[in-house]
C-alpha cells in the first residue's frame, strides 16, 4: 500500500495542460522527488494533493483510501502537509501562534499553554524554533522550520516540499537534509519538488520526472544518472553547457563602485558591490535567490536608491538616478518580475511607447498612428504573437518577455541589464531570449546577466560574478569557471 | 446528462453587452418588492421613474438640470480613479468650490457676468483643488492611504461651512444659517427660457469632452492609465507617478470644485449647508457604473438624473415615498458591481 | 465636587456609547481585513430598525434585538460584495452606507408618513448603579447600553487577543493566504467578523434611536461613522485604546456643549472637526499606517 497514489490527473488552466493523466505514487517512509523544469506541473499536481487545485479528472488515494480533497482542511485531516516556497505564515503573530492556526480545538487560547506545546513538538521532531518569537524576526531558514513544524505538529505523514532549498543558504540545506533524513525513519513520507540534479541524487531515494504536464518515468536513484534525468526533465540530449570560447571584448563602459543598499528593516542587503561591464561582453552574476540580486536590478534599473555607492554609464553618473534618466543615457532595462515591470492592462503598443512618451507626442496629444506603427515594427521584429492592441496580459510570458525585450533594446543601449530573463519560459522562448542577448553582445553592448540558473550564467557569460549575501564573491572569467567552483562560490565557502 | 460549469475565463461579448440590461431587470425585481410594500404597481412606478420625466419638455430639461453636477462630480471621481488615486472625497471638494465661488459672487457684485462668471468658475476649480491638495499630498509623499484622508476631508469641510453659514456669512437679511445671494450678474446664464437649465450643463459636457481626451489621447492621460494599472509597472517604464498621481487628484478636485461652482451659480445662487445631496459619493456611483469611462460615466448620471427626476414624479402620483428613488439608484450600483465581476466568469459544458 | 464636572463625565459616556459600539464593530471588520465604509449607513439603518420595531411592538427590547439583526444582515450584505464577489471595498462599503441610508428614509417615511412632528418613543430608562452617592450617583445613572458597552472593551479585547477565533481573525486580516494554507476559510472567517461588525455598529445607531433621544430623525447618526473611522486608528487597532479615544471625542464635545450652553461663544465646529483633523495628522506624522492590518483592502481570491 503507498503513502499517495495519485491516478490519470488531469488539469487544464485555460488552453495550457498542466497535468495530463499524471500517475504518481510514494511509498511510506521514502522521499520522493518531483523533478522538472518550470512549468512541466510539479506544483500544479501538489496543489491538487493539498487541495489547493481541483482536478478535472483521476483519483487520489492516500494510504489505500479513495479521497476526494477539496480544501486544505481536509488535506491536513487526511495527514498531508505542504511548505511552499512563498512561507504561509502570519509575519505579526508568534511562531506558536501561527503553528497552532487552524488546528486548536478549544474556543479559547492560553498563551503558556500553546508555547509548551509548540516546544514540546519542536523537541520530539527535532526540529528548533522559539515559540515566543513573532515570524516577521525570523530569518527565512528559520521561518521554514515554523513551516515543516506546522505540518507536522498537525499529525502530518506525508510532508510536501515545494522547492525548499531555492530559499536557503547551503547550510542551511544540510540541516534541512538532516532533519529530512531523521524525520523519515520515524516514517514520514516526503515529496521533494525541485529542478536541481544534485539534490535529488543527494536525498531522494526515488524520482519521478515530469515534463510539460506527464510523467516521462519513475526511477530509483541506484538505478540512474544526473545525464539521465537530465535528458528525461528536458528530452533532449544536448542538455548541458556549450560555452563561449575565449573572445575579446572592448573597453569598461559601466562602472559599479562600493555599491550599497539597506532595506527597509535597516538590514544591508547590498554590501560594497563593485564590478566593471566591458563593451560586447556578457557579464553574468550568479547566486543562490535572495542573495540580493532583486536589490542589485532595482538600484541598477532605478527603482530603489541606494544607500552608497556610484553607478557609471562611460562618464555619466547614474547613481540613484529616475528610471528614465537611465533609459535615456542608454541603459537597456528588464525588470526582475515581468508582471511588475510592465503593465497588463495596457495593451503592446502602449507598452511599447511607454518608455519614451516624447517620441510619440505630437503637439502634445499621443500619436496614436505612429504608436501603432512602433509596434508593428517591433512585433515583427521580434517574433511577438499577438497585434497592437491586444492587452498585454493576454500575452504568453514568452510574449511578454519579447514586447520589455523589444522596448528595452529598441533605442540600441550601450548596457543591458537583463534580470532573470527566462525565469518561467518555454524552451522556445528562452532560447530566443538567449540568442537575442548574445546579439546584443556582438553589436558592442554590455550585458549584465543575472540569473539563477547556472546553466544559463555558464553557458552566456564571458565572465561570472557570484553574489552572496549582498557582497560580489570574485569575478572569473567564463573559461576557467567549473560548476563545482561557483556553487563553491554561491554557497559562501570561499 | 447535460453538465454546466462555472470557469474564470472572459464571459462571451454578447453577455458583456446585456450586462446594464440585466442589471435594470434585477434591479427592478429587487425594488419591486419595496414598491409592492408600498401599496404600488412596481410596473407603473417605474414607468413614472423613466417614461414620465421625459414625456414632458419641462421635467425632460429638470433631468438634465439634475444630472449636471453628477456628471461633473462623475468625472472628478473618473479622473482620479484612473490614475489609481481613490478620491473619495469630492463631496467635500464640492463644497470647497462652492465656497470659493460663493465668496466671488457676494464679493465683486459690481462685476459684469463677462468678468464675475469665469472668475467664480476659477475659484471654485481652485477651491476644490486646494481642498484636495493635502490628501493627495500625504498620498503622494507619506504613503498615507487616501481612502480615509478625503473620507474625513468631507466631514471637515461640512463643518467649516457651517461654521460660516452661523457665522460670518450668515445672512443679515434672514437670519438663516446661508449665504448673501450671490450678484445677479453671477448667476449662470440659462439655456431655455423658464426652465431652470443654464449653462453649467454645457460646461459639464465639455468637462467630459476635455476628460475624454485628456484620458485617452494626451501623454498625461497614459500615464495615469499606466499608474492605475501597476504602480511599479509604470515607474519601471520612467513615468513620475508621483508626478502623475499628483495632477490627477488635483485635476479631479478642480472638478469636482466646480460643480460646486456651478450648483452655486446655476441653482441655488447662496451658499447653504445642503447644496449637495451626496453628489460627490454619488460620483463614485456614477464613475463606477461607466467603469471609469468619461461617455459611460455621462450616461449613467443622466440615468440617475433621470431616476432622481422620476421619484418625484413617482412619489407625486403615487404616493410611495420619494426616497424610493435613492434605493433605486443605489441597488443599481451594487447590483451593477456584482455584474462587472461576473463577466470574469463562463458557464462552460463539461 | 462640583455639578458641572460631574454633568460633563455622565455626557461624555453617553457621547461615548455609540462610538465604542460603531468603532469596536470596525474593528472586527478591520482586523478580519476588510474596510467597512458601510459603517455610517449601518450605524442609521440600525437606528431606524430599532426604532420603527420598538414603535410598532412598543417592546424597546424587541427593538434593540432588531437593530442587531439588521447590523448583522448589514454586514453579511457588504460580505457578499467585498468578500465573496471582491468587489473595491470602499466602493461597496460607500455603496451599502448609501443603501442603507436611502432604505431607512424610504421605510421610515413608509411607516411614520410625512407627519410634521417627529414620532416619538418611550426608549431605555436609565439605570442608577450608586443611587446614594453625590458624585457617583449622576455619573453612573446611565442606559443599560452605555454600561454593556464600557463592558464590550475588555470583552472584545479578550476576543481579539485570546480567543481561538480572535486569533483567526487576526491572521486573516495580516495575511489571508497564510490563513488559508492552515486549513482555514478565509470567506467564512470575514463575513462572520462582518456580521458581528456590523451588529455592533447597528446597536451603535439604535442607542441614539431608542435610548437617548427615543426619536429618529434624519440626522441621527450626523457622520459618527466616519468618526469611528478616524477612531480606530486613532486607537491604532486595539479596543482598550478604542475607549480612551471614544472617550476623549465625548469628552470635547460634551465639553463644547456645555460651555455653549453656559453662554461662551465658541467656535464649535472646531471642536466637532477635532478628531477628523487629529486622526489626519496621527497618520500623517505616526508611522504611516503602519499599524493597520496588512490584507486590509485587498480582496483575497485563490490562484
Amino acid at each position: 500500500m503507498y503513502a499517495v497514489e495519485m491516478q490519470g490527473i488531469t488539469k487544464q488552466f485555460g488552453n495550457v495542460l498542466a497535468s495530463n493523466n499524471v500517475h504518481f505514487c510514494l511509498e511510506k517512509g521514502e522521499i520522493h522527488a518531483l523533478l522538472g523544469e518550470n512549468g512541466a506541473g510539479k506544483t500544479t499536481l501538489m496543489r491538487i494533493l493539498y487541495g489547493l487545485y481541483r482536478a478535472d479528472a483521476g483519483e487520489i488515494f492516500i494510504d489505500g483510501q479513495k479521497i476526494d480533497v477539496t480544501s486544505p482542511k481536509q488535506a491536513i485531516q487526511a495527514g498531508v502537509g505542504m511548505v511552499t516556497q512563498h512561507f504561509t505564515l502570519v509575519p505579526t503573530l508568534t511562531v506558536a501562534e501561527n503553528i497552532v492556526l487552524g488546528y486548536h480545538n478549544k474556543a479559547t487560547i492560553s498563551k503558556v499553554e500553546i508555547e509548551a506545546s509548540v516546544k514540546e513538538a519542536s523537541e520530539k521532531y527535532g526540529i528548533h524554533v522559539d515559540p515566543s518569537a513573532l515570524v516577521r524576526q525570523l530569518s527565512v531558514g528559520e521561518r521554514q522550520r515554523v513551516e515543516i513544524l506546522k505540518a507536522l505538529y498537525r499529525n502530518a505523514r506525508i510532508l510536501i516540499m515545494d522547492e525548499p532549498t531555492a530559499v536557503l543558504v547551503p547550510q542551511e540545506v544540510d540541516v534541512l537534509f538532516d532533519s529530512l533524513l531523521r524525520l523519515v525513519k520515524s516514517g514520514l513520507s516526503v515529496i521533494f519538488i525541485s529542478h536541481k540534479l544534485n539534490e535529488v541524487m543527494a536525498v531522494c531515494d526515488r524520482i519521478t520526472v515530469l515534463r510539460d504536464g506527464h510523467v516521462t518515468g519513475t526511477v530509483r536513484k541506484e538505478d540512474t544518472t544526473q545525464q539521465q534525468l537530465a535528458n528525461m526533465m528536458v528530452g533532449r540530449e544536448t542538455f548541458g553547457i556549450s560555452r563561449q570560447g575565449k573572445r575579446d571584448t572592448g573597453k569598461p563602459i559601466y562602472k559599479i563602485s562600493n555599491l550599497s543598499v539597506t532595506n527597509s528593516q535597516g538590514l544591508k542587503v547590498l554590501k560594497e558591490v563593485s564590478f566593471e561591464v566591458h563593451g560586447g561582453e556578457i557579464l553574468g552574476i550568479a547566486g543562490v535567490s535572495g542573495n540580493g540580486q532583486s536589490e542589485l536590478t532595482e538600484v541598477l534599473t532605478g527603482l530603489l536608491k541606494p544607500s552608497g555607492g556610484t553607478v557609471m554609464l562611460e562618464d555619466k553618473e547614474l547613481t540613484a538616478a529616475e528610471p528614465s534618466e537611465i533609459s535615456n543615457a542608454g541603459v537597456g532595462r528588464t525588470p526582475e518580475d515581468r508582471h511588475e515591470g510592465s503593465i497588463g492592462n495596457l495593451t503592446v503598443a502602449e507598452n511599447l511607447a511607454l518608455e519614451d512618451l516624447d517620441k510619440f507626442t505630437h503637439n502634445g496629444m499621443l500619436d496614436q498612428a505612429k504608436i501603432a506603427e512602433n509596434a508593428k515594427k517591433y512585433i515583427a521584429e521580434f517574433q511577438i504573437k499577438a497585434s497592437p492592441n491586444d492587452r498585454l496580459r493576454t500575452l504568453s510570458g514568452g510574449n511578454m518577455q519579447k514586447v520589455i525585450l523589444a522596448r528595452a533594446l529598441c533605442r540600441k543601449p550601450k548596457v543591458v541589464i537583463a534580470s532573470q530573463p527566462t525565469r518561467g519560459l518555454d524552451v522556445g522562448a528562452t532560447e530566443y531570449v538567449r540568442k537575442k542577448l548574445l546579439s546584443e553582445r556582438d553589436r558592442g553592448a554590455g550585458v549584465l546577466l543575472l540569473s539563477e540558473d547556472l546553466d544559463e550564467i555558464m553557458s552566456l557569460s564571458d565572465r561570472i560574478a557570484v553574489i552572496y549575501e549582498g557582497c560580489i564573491k570574485g569575478i572569473i572569467p567564463a573559461a576557467d569557471a567549473t560548476a563545482e567552483t561557483l556553487g563553491m562560490m554561491m554557497a559562501g565557502a570561499c | 446528462m447535460l453538465k454546466l460549469k462555472i470557469e474564470r475565463a472572459p464571459a462571451p461579448r454578447w453577455a458583456v453587452a446585456i450586462i446594464p440590461v440585466v442589471a435594470f431587470l434585477v434591479t427592478f425585481l429587487i425594488c419591486s418588492i419595496l414598491i409592492v410594500l408600498a401599496n404600488a404597481n412596481p410596473f407603473s412606478a417605474f414607468y413614472n421613474f423613466i417614461i414620465t420625466p421625459l414625456s414632458s419638455k419641462f421635467s425632460a430639461l429638470e433631468v438634465l438640470v439634475k444630472s449636471t453636477p453628477l456628471i461633473l462630480t462623475g468625472m472628478a471621481v473618473t479622473f482620479a480613479f484612473t490614475s489609481g488615486y481613490f478620491n473619495i472625497g469630492a463631496e467635500g471638494q464640492l463644497y470647497a468650490g462652492a465656497i470659493a465661488a460663493t465668496w466671488v459672487g457676494i464679493t465683486f457684485t459690481e462685476a459684469p457676468s463677462i468678468v464675475v462668471i469665469p472668475l467664480m468658475i476659477l475659484a471654485g476649480c481652485v477651491g476644490g483643488l486646494l481642498w484636495a491638495l493635502i490628501p493627495a499630498l500625504l498620498k503622494v509623499k507619506l504613503k498615507v492611504d487616501e481612502v480615509v484622508t478625503t473620507l474625513l476631508m468631507n466631514s471637515i469641510v461640512m463643518y467649516f461651512v457651517s461654521w460660516l453659514l452661523n457665522g460670518p456669512w450668515r445672512s443679515p437679511v434672514s437670519g438663516w444659517p446661508q449665504s448673501a445671494e450671490i450678484s445677479d450678474a453671477a448667476h449662470l446664464m440659462r439655456l431655455i427660457p423658464k426652465s431652470r437649465l443654464h449653462i453649467g450643463f454645457i460646461i459639464a459636457l465639455v468637462v467630459v469632452a476635455i476628460v475624454y481626451v485628456l484620458i485617452k489621447r494626451t501623454p498625461l492621460g497614459l500615464k495615469m492609465r499606466a499608474t492605475g494599472a501597476s504602480l511599479t509597472g509604470a515607474k519601471f517604464a520612467g513615468i513620475n507617478t508621483t508626478k502623475t498621481m499628483l495632477t490627477a487628484a488635483l485635476v479631479s478636485g478642480a472638478i469636482a470644485g466646480l460643480a460646486g461652482a456651478v450648483e452655486i451659480g446655476g441653482i441655488h445662487f447662496h451658499l447653504i449647508e445642503s447644496i449637495s445631496n451626496g453628489f460627490g459619493y454619488t460620483g463614485i456611483i456614477v464613475a463606477t457604473l461607466g467603469s471609469l469611462n468619461p461617455i459611460g460615466a455621462t450616461v449613467a448620471a443622466m440615468f440617475i438624473g433621470l431616476i432622481g427626476t422620476g421619484s418625484q414624479t413617482v412619489s407625486r402620483v403615487l404616493g410611495v415615498p420619494v426616497y424610493l428613488g435613492d434605493v433605486v439608484q443605489n441597488t443599481l450600483l451594487l447590483v451593477t458591481l456584482a455584474m462587472f465581476l461576473l463577466q470574469n466568469y463562463r458557464i462552460k459544458r463539461v | 465636587m462640583d455639578t458641572f464636572l460631574v454633568g460633563l463625565i455622565a455626557a461624555t459616556l453617553r457621547v461615548a456609547t455609540p462610538l465604542i459600539f460603531g468603532t469596536l464593530g470596525e474593528l472586527f471588520c478591520e482586523r478580519a481585513g476588510i474596510l467597512n465604509l458601510g459603517i455610517e449607513g449601518t450605524m442609521f439603518f440600525g437606528a431606524f430598525t430599532g426604532f420603527a420595531v420598538a414603535a410598532n411592538t412598543g417592546s424597546v427590547w424587541l427593538g434593540l434585538l432588531a437593530a442587531l439583526l439588521s447590523g448583522v444582515a448589514a454586514g453579511l450584505l457588504m460580505s457578499l460584495f467585498a468578500v465573496r464577489l471582491g468587489v473595491n471595498q470602499h466602493v461597496s462599503g460607500l455603496g451599502i452606507t448609501l443603501l442603507l441610508t436611502a432604505l431607512s428614509l424610504f421605510g421610515f417615511r413608509l411607516i411614520f408618513g410625512e407627519s410634521q412632528v417627529n414620532p416619538s418613543i418611550e426608549g431605555f430608562q436609565q439605570l442608577s448603579i450608586f443611587s446614594n452617592s453625590p458624585i457617583l450617583g449622576p455619573i453612573f445613572n446611565q442606559y443599560l447600553l452605555t454600561y454593556i458597552a464600557i463592558a464590550l472593551i475588555p470583552i472584545a479585547g479578550w476576543v481579539i487577543y485570546k480567543t481561538n477565533f480572535g486569533l483567526q481573525i487576526r491572521a486573516v486580516g495580516e495575511n489571508p493566504e497564510a490563513t488559508d494554507a492552515a486549513g482555514l476559510n478565509v470567506i467564512r472567517l470575514r463575513t462572520l467578523a462582518l456580521a458581528i461588525g456590523g451588529g455592533l455598529m447597528a446597536v451603535g445607531g439604535a442607542f441614539l434611536s431608542i435610548a437617548q433621544l427615543g426619536s429618529f430623525t434624519f440626522g441621527i447618526i450626523a457622520g459618527r461613522g466616519w468618526v469611528c473611522i478616524a477612531l480606530i486608528i486613532f486607537a491604532n487597532w486595539q479596543p482598550i485604546k478604542v475607549l480612551w479615544g471614544a472617550l476623549l471625542f465625548g469628552g470635547v464635545s460634551a465639553l463644547q456643549l456645555r460651555l455653549q450652553g453656559l453662554g461662551f461663544k465658541l467656535p464649535y465646529e472646531l471642536f466637532l472637526a477635532l478628531p477628523y483633523i487629529v486622526t489626519i495628522l496621527a497618520l500623517t506624522i505616526g508611522g504611516r499606517n503602519a499599524q493597520a492590518p496588512a490584507a486590509m483592502l485587498k480582496p483575497y481570491q485563490r490562484e
